[in-house]
């Protein structure tokens, strides 16, 4: 701090000089420059003239008292109540407490004229947060400065909307700022469309039936209009890029006349054409030309141009083509562009400004997994940066230097790691780099020696504040071993000697989790060690656990370890010694520990039976039935107690007896879920448990159930945390090839260019010789030319640690759709040297997918069992709901795909005419349903679609005809995995077999998992005939379709409505056709599926579901042409997106 | 909030000026910006705290003189694109203040903060067009000073900046004049 005053001190002098004679002769720097005589000014020169920092505490408590009494005295004018707010800003920004004045800055605004206005809205936007209570006060303010015929009225208005505004309220003022989009001044367009992005930040589904909009502002005239738009089409491409592919040519258009200087002279920057704006239309093409080679083609052109012309030597041109860089890497790759792309990085990394150097060293990060040829050309640059003063270049060489890594330049990369580690000071940095040093080390570690060291260092470096994962990958690396058993005790024998040599040390301090890992190890594998008596091992672990800075957590580490090795020694003085001091010991685990070891050492074979040696990975069958103490339950039973409920039981029984609103009539659900629910074998009256508490229930239903739970990978630890592995990210992430990649590329010739390099520099100094042997072994492994045996003997050489297969089963289905897509592109170019291993792979993948869906489909199917009888007994669509139905619909939830093959006589009549055109089967035929349409077509092949709704979902029956004159077989159907939407049980179907001119049909049952308005389901169809042929479909679905109508009583109603929080209000204009409040319900109940509960006068409500069971409640209420909507209910998306429905319907009726 | 607000200020305060001039510009964000929430100096709401992932954040400064000139971001940003802004920004204070100085800033906070409404709204850079800010700004100080403004005898004012005690200065300076704002955060929800 004090070399900062110094500094600042030996600038002043030149600052006040400067001031001097611009102020002096007659006041040149302007009138009002320094208003000395406003209160804000004698406040700041009283606390420039302190000198403490309690006396400007004091100071300014006083002025506070002073400011709280002028603002809450009813005679303070509004001018003075401005002057006092200016001097409220600045207390709070030297971080003093003022918040009695907040809701003055809101009166302010409120009042005053436009000076006061302005500032009280500044007020309010550093006082206040955007969940302020106080905030809604303002809205009406805003609503009224918005309809101000005054420009810098609105204009105040749309800012602080912009900064900060209650979500909820925005319906309030949307109308307004949509009609200011076409406002004739550009600055209130330009902040109109500011305020509509914010919008969309924090609401997207209230703003999404105005998207067309934001394309007029993508079109309009004013260049800062479009600029603004800009942002909100950022953010929606990155949210889903596919959607505004179309936009792609009006983008390239855009960037071409900013970038041949077709705007107004005022957007020069430097003479650089609106750099900003350019910047953010590169990022806008990245993100569109990702993985599209279609879209990227268009960009080619334009990108090519901005290199061309960003050619100035100026921070700003800098900026861009970094940008377009970037652009270029991200999009479809096209040589040429990235050659000059390359050269670009080049002049980055060689810059001597360090900024530049800064963003080259990340533009190499990012392109080195695509070229890693790039990091060898820049290699002298790299080291320099190594030994840079600065740490962040530091850190960032670093994290270049950790996506080179391989299996031979590991030691070199972690040991720079590791120095660097040991001089930084930030909390974050550490935690980052340790993650880093330990991934490196599990993955890449040439010795066990080595790796042991390194993750010491990791440990004791990293102290406590390393990712919990860390420790117990290790552990469980230790654990769970290698293929090789010899191995394996070598590297636990290393590791229990390198701990006690640790702890030889006397007082050595390291931090809690590394005493935890050394606990466990040792009393895990201590007896490899054969040369070290245990009795010293105990010795030093009691010695430890009278240590003050040992924390109680790691004490009962240091318990279990010394449980576990006096199970192995036949009886021991420190073990006596240790029981004997703790069982009086005032840590209640502590003591509970000291007893539980002096009874297992009572019995020396029940221990020995329970703490069996390395089976720390073995499997336990836990019982989680609790089977074994029915005989104790049945025999309280028989004494009269009151049998077992569980809590939610209880609790809804209590609910009930309060005559709170009940969804599930008890006996219709009982009845249903005796019948279908089968799988979880009992029955709770919600349908909501499963799988808990069995014993209560056993004994009630008097039936045994061996319902006996097996948890795969559960290990058998002990501890007051008990150690879980949690690890299955880091594992897949291992098993990713892209981080492997690297080191498939060292296999074969490394040693040649870093010999060739030595002939070439024998001339050079000695501290250059240094850096040329340290590039030498920092870049090995990173050949140019070392494409030829890449494949060889990958896995094997580089990765000395490789995990038991059994971890793979835990990889979900996302990981494994995420490694088939790594696998692909880094296979890609290799395809001709190395087939066989692709197709290894691929099975690999095809194995893991298929266990993949089998495990979500079980998951499917609980749901299922649990959700039917809910959803059966409520009436479900239209007014049609026969016994036959139900039956039949409870059916599809058990089966969800059948074929119907149409009676052979029908199919000719109905070929004869129109050949093939499908029709639902007759038990579905009775269902509201869709139309039939055409998805896609082919020769050989048509496919049809109709949904079915039914109550409890949605029913896609897809239907394939076959036009051709032979039978195809093996016809596939695979519905890709969609972000909104699942597929009960499994999205594939395989029809063994379709004849000729006839038609298969599969039905799939689909639910909507994330709520949005509108989504696509694709999926695509595979078939034999001669040749391979994929046909791609893709289904719009609509949140109509899940909607359901629920029938409820007012009475259900009104305490539902109570209990439900998140509500959207709105009021949309009726169109003269509806204009009946009745005319308008009725289209809300036949378009929307919403059920009318009840009509009074003017007011109705109406209530629906989203399958399966999320109730949302409507209320609306007519006046004067509008209709007002209130919906409730407790997913917040879902009022947003009936909303949007309603607004549709009611326009196009 | 108002502790973590100070908090944040001080530590982006240390960790700019204990860097020299010759090293680069930006700064990746420290622990203190992963663990505490944003408070509303930064113009943003707490509902964002738990998307506060925390290595995403960088400060981008710029160094005028005894004045440092901070902006948080977050990756959606260009750093040199940034780095201009700040020169734009400081620019247009220097237009609008006639030949700022570091006590037009403290005096006028107010209209700094217009002004820097003027460029930056909500987190999110709104005009990088000088010429359009300073129309906007000298529009509205047009209506100031129709309204009768604030300004008084400049005389007085000249003689008490002569008159302050100089070691006080750089104290009231350096927590005044750090302005943080978030360009962008938003882009995570």
């Amino acid at each position: 701090m004090s070399d900062v005053v110094e500094r600042t001190l030996s600038v002043l002098p030149g600052l006040l000089g400067q001031h001097e004679p611009g102020a002096g002769p007659g006041g040149a720097g302007g009138p009002g420059r320094v208003s000395a005589t406003s209160r804000l000014g004698s406040l700041i020169r009283s606390i420039t003239a302190l000198t403490s920092k309690h006396e400007e505490e004091k100071l300014i408590q006083q002025e506070l008292t002073s400011l709280k009494a002028t603002v809450s005295a009813p005679t303070t004018t509004l001018r003075l109540m401005k002057e006092c707010m200016v001097r409220l800003i600045y207390c709070e920004m030297l971080g003093y407490e003022s918040s009695f004045g907040y809701i003055h800055a809101i009166k302010l605004a409120q009042q005053g004229n436009l000076l006061e206005k302005r500032v009280g809205y500044l007020a309010v936007s550093l006082f206040l947060h955007e969940n302020h209570e106080l905030l809604l006060l303002l809205v009406n303010t805003v609503v009224k400065d918005l309809q101000s015929t005054n420009l810098v009225e609105v204009c105040m208005a749309l800012t602080i909307v912009s900064q900060i505004f209650p979500r909820e309220m925005i319906p309030a003022v949307l109308p307004l700022i949509e009609d200011k989009l076409q406002h004739s001044k550009e600055i209130i367009r330009r902040k109109a469309v500011q305020a509509l992005y914010k919008f969309y930040l924090i609401a997207p589904n209230q703003v999404q039936h105005i998207h067309d909009k934001f394309r007029k502002a993508l079109c309009d005239r004013d260049a800062g209009v479009m600029a603004a738009s800009l942002h909100i089409y950022l953010q929606m491409i990155k949210e889903n890029s596919s959607g505004y592919k179309d936009l792609t040519g009006s983008f390239v258009t855009i960037l071409k006349q900013v970038v041949g200087g077709k705007l107004p002279i005022d957007f020069n920057y430097h003479s650089v054409p609106a750099p900003w704006l350019q910047i953010q239309l590169l990022r806008i093409l990245g993100l569109l030309g990702k993985d599209d080679p279609r879209t990227s083609e268009l960009m080619y052109d334009v990108l090519d141009e901005s290199l061309r012309r960003a050619e100035i030597n100026h921070n700003i041109t800098y900026a861009i083509l970094f940008e377009c860089v970037q652009t270029i890497y991200t999009i479809h790759p096209k040589s040429e562009l990235l050659e000059k792309a390359a050269k670009c990085i080049g002049k980055f990394v060689l810059s001597p400004k360090i900024n530049l150097k800064y963003l080259g060293l990340k533009a190499l990060t990012y392109v080195i997994q695509q070229d890693p040829k790039l990091a060898l050309q820049h290699q002298m640059t790299i080291i320099e940066c190594l030994d840079h003063p600065d740490p962040i270049i530091k850190r960032e060489t670093l994290e270049l230097l950790y996506r080179i890594t391989n299996g031979q330049n590991v030691i070199v990369i972690v040991q720079k790691m590791l120095d660097y580690l040991k001089e930084s000071k930030e909390e974050y940095a550490i935690i980052n780099l340790v993650g880093k040093i330990a991934e490196l080390a599990e993955k890449y570690a040439p010795d066990n020696e080595w790796f042991i060291q390194t993750m010491n260092a990791v440990f004791s470096v990293g102290g406590d504040v390393v990712h919990p994962d860390i420790p117990n990958n290790f552990l469980r690396l230790l654990a769970e071993g290698f293929d090789d058993g010899k191995e394996d005790d070598q590297l636990r024998m290393y590791a229990v000697q390198s701990y006690l040599a640790l702890l030889e040390e006397e007082d050595a301090l390291y931090p809690q989790k590394f005493f935890q890992v050394m606990s466990w190890v040792l009393g895990e594998y201590s007896s490899l060690v054969t040369d070290v008596d245990p009795e010293v091992i105990l010795t030093k672990l009691h010695s430890l656990l009278k240590k003050t800075f040992v924390t109680s957590e790691t004490k009962v580490w240091i318990m279990a370890a010394v449980t576990k090795i006096a199970s192995r020694t036949s009886c021991s003085k420190t073990v006596d010694k240790l029981i004997q001091e703790f069982s009086s010991s005032l840590d209640t685990y502590m003591r509970q520990y000291a007893f539980e070891l002096k009874h297992l050492c009572e019995d020396k074979a029940l221990m020995k039976n329970l703490l069996p040696f390395d089976a720390s990975c073995n499997d336990m069958v836990v019982d989680a039935s609790l089977s074994f103490l029915d005989g104790f339950v049945a025999e309280g039973l028989g004494r009269g107690a009151a049998p077992y409920k569980p809590h939610h039981q209880r609790q809804e029984e209590k609910l009930s007896q309060e005559k709170a609103l009940n969804f599930e009539p008890y006996g219709l659900s009982f009845a249903s879920s005796v019948s279908s629910s089968g799988i979880t074998g009992r029955q709770s009256p919600t349908g909501l448990s499963f799988g808990s508490d069995t014993s209560g229930n056993s004994a009630e239903t008097g039936h045994k159930e061996t319902n006996t739970l097996k948890l795969e990978g559960v290990c058998k630890l002990w501890g007051k945390e008990g150690y879980l592995p949690k690890k299955e990210n880091k594992v897949g992430k291992e098993n990713e090839p892209q981080t492997v990649s690297c080191g498939r590329l060292l296999a074969g010739q490394v040693g040649d260019p870093p010999a060739s390099r030595s002939d070439q520099v024998a001339s050079l100094s000695e501290e250059d010789k240094e850096k040329q042997q340290l590039a030498s072994t920092l870049f090995i492994g990173l050949g140019s030319n070392a494409g030829v045996s890449l494949m060889g003997k990958v896995d094997t050489a580089t990765q000395k640690f490789k995990r038991k297969s059994k971890i793979d089963e835990t990889q979900n289905s996302e990981e494994v759709s995420d490694f088939q897509h790594s696998a692909a592109s880094d296979f890609g170019p290799l395809l001709d040297t190395a087939p066989i291993n692709i197709e290894d792979c691929e099975g690999k993948i095809n194995t893991r997918l298929r266990k993949a869906s089998m495990c979500s489909s079980d998951i499917v199917e609980d749901n299922l069992a649990f959700e039917t009888p809910q959803s059966l007994k409520k009436s479900g669509l239209g007014v049609r709901l026969s016994d036959s139905r139900l039956s039949q619909s409870s059916l599809f939830a058990d089966s969800n795909i059948e074929i119907f093959q149409p009676s052979p006589s029908a199919q000719c009549g109905r070929a004869s005419k129109t050949p093939l055109v499908p029709s639902l089967p007759e038990e579905l035929e009775e269902l509201a349903h869709s139309e039939v349409v055409e998805l896609c077509q082919s020769d050989a092949l048509s496919l049809y679609l109709c949904k079915v709704w039914t109550d409890n979902s949605l029913l896609l029956t897809v239907f394939v005809s076959n036009k051709t004159t032979s039978a195809l077989n093996a016809v596939n159907l695979a519905f890709e995995a969609a972000e909104h939407f699942q597929i009960l049980e499994s999205p594939t179907y395989q029809f063994p077999v379709i004849e000729a001119q006839s038609v298969g049909s599969c039905q799939k049952c689909v639910w909507m998992d994330k709520i949005c308005t509108q989504g696509i389901l694709s999926g695509s169809v595979n078939y034999q005939s001669e040749m391979e042929t994929r046909l791609e479909f893709s289904i719009t679905l609509s949140l109509l379709d899940f909607i359901r109508p629920v029938e409820m009583t007012t009475e259900d109603f009104g305490k539902l409505w109570l209990s439900l929080s998140n509500d959207v209000k709105q009021n949309i204009k009726m169109s003269s056709s509806q204009d009946s409040f009745s005319a308008a319900l009725n289209t809300l109940q036949q378009k929307l599926k919403l059920h009318i509960v009840d009509v009074i006068g003017n007011e109705g409500i109406l209530a629906c579901q989203l399958l399966p069971s999320v109730p949302c409640l409507l209320h609306c209420r007519t006046h004067s042409g509008m209709l007002a909507l209130w919906f409730r209910s407790p997913c917040s998306a879902l009022p947003d997106g009936l909303l949007y429905q309603c607004q549709k319907v009611m326009e196009e009726s | 909030a108002e502790e973590v607000q100070q908090q944040i200020i001080r530590e982006t305060f240390h960790l700019v000026l204990k860097r020299d001039d010759h090293i680069c510009n930006f700064l990746e964000c420290g622990s203190t910006w992963a663990v505490s929430p944003p408070p509303k100096a930064l113009h943003r709401s707490s509902c964002l705290c738990s998307l506060f992932g925390g290595s995403d954040y960088k400060l981008i400064y710029r160094h005028y003189a005894t004045l440092y000139f901070v902006f948080c971001v977050d990756s959606s940003e260009s750093e040199l694109g940034i780095l201009d802004l700040i020169q734009v920004f400081v620019e247009t204070l220097d237009k609008c203040f006639e030949n700022v100085c570091e006590l037009d800033l403290i005096f006028h906070m107010d209209k700094v903060h217009h002004i820097l409404q003027e460029v930056v709204i909500g987190g999110m850079v709104l005009e990088t067009n000088m010429n359009e800010i300073v129309a906007q700004v000298e529009a509205q100080s047009k209506l100031e000073k129709a309204e009768g403004g604030l300004s008084a005898a400049p005389s007085r004012a000249v003689s008490a900046v002569k008159n302050i005690n100089l070691p006080e200065i750089p104290r009231n300076i350096n927590i005044g004049d750090i302005n943080i704002k978030v360009p962008n955060l938003s882009q995570f929800m």
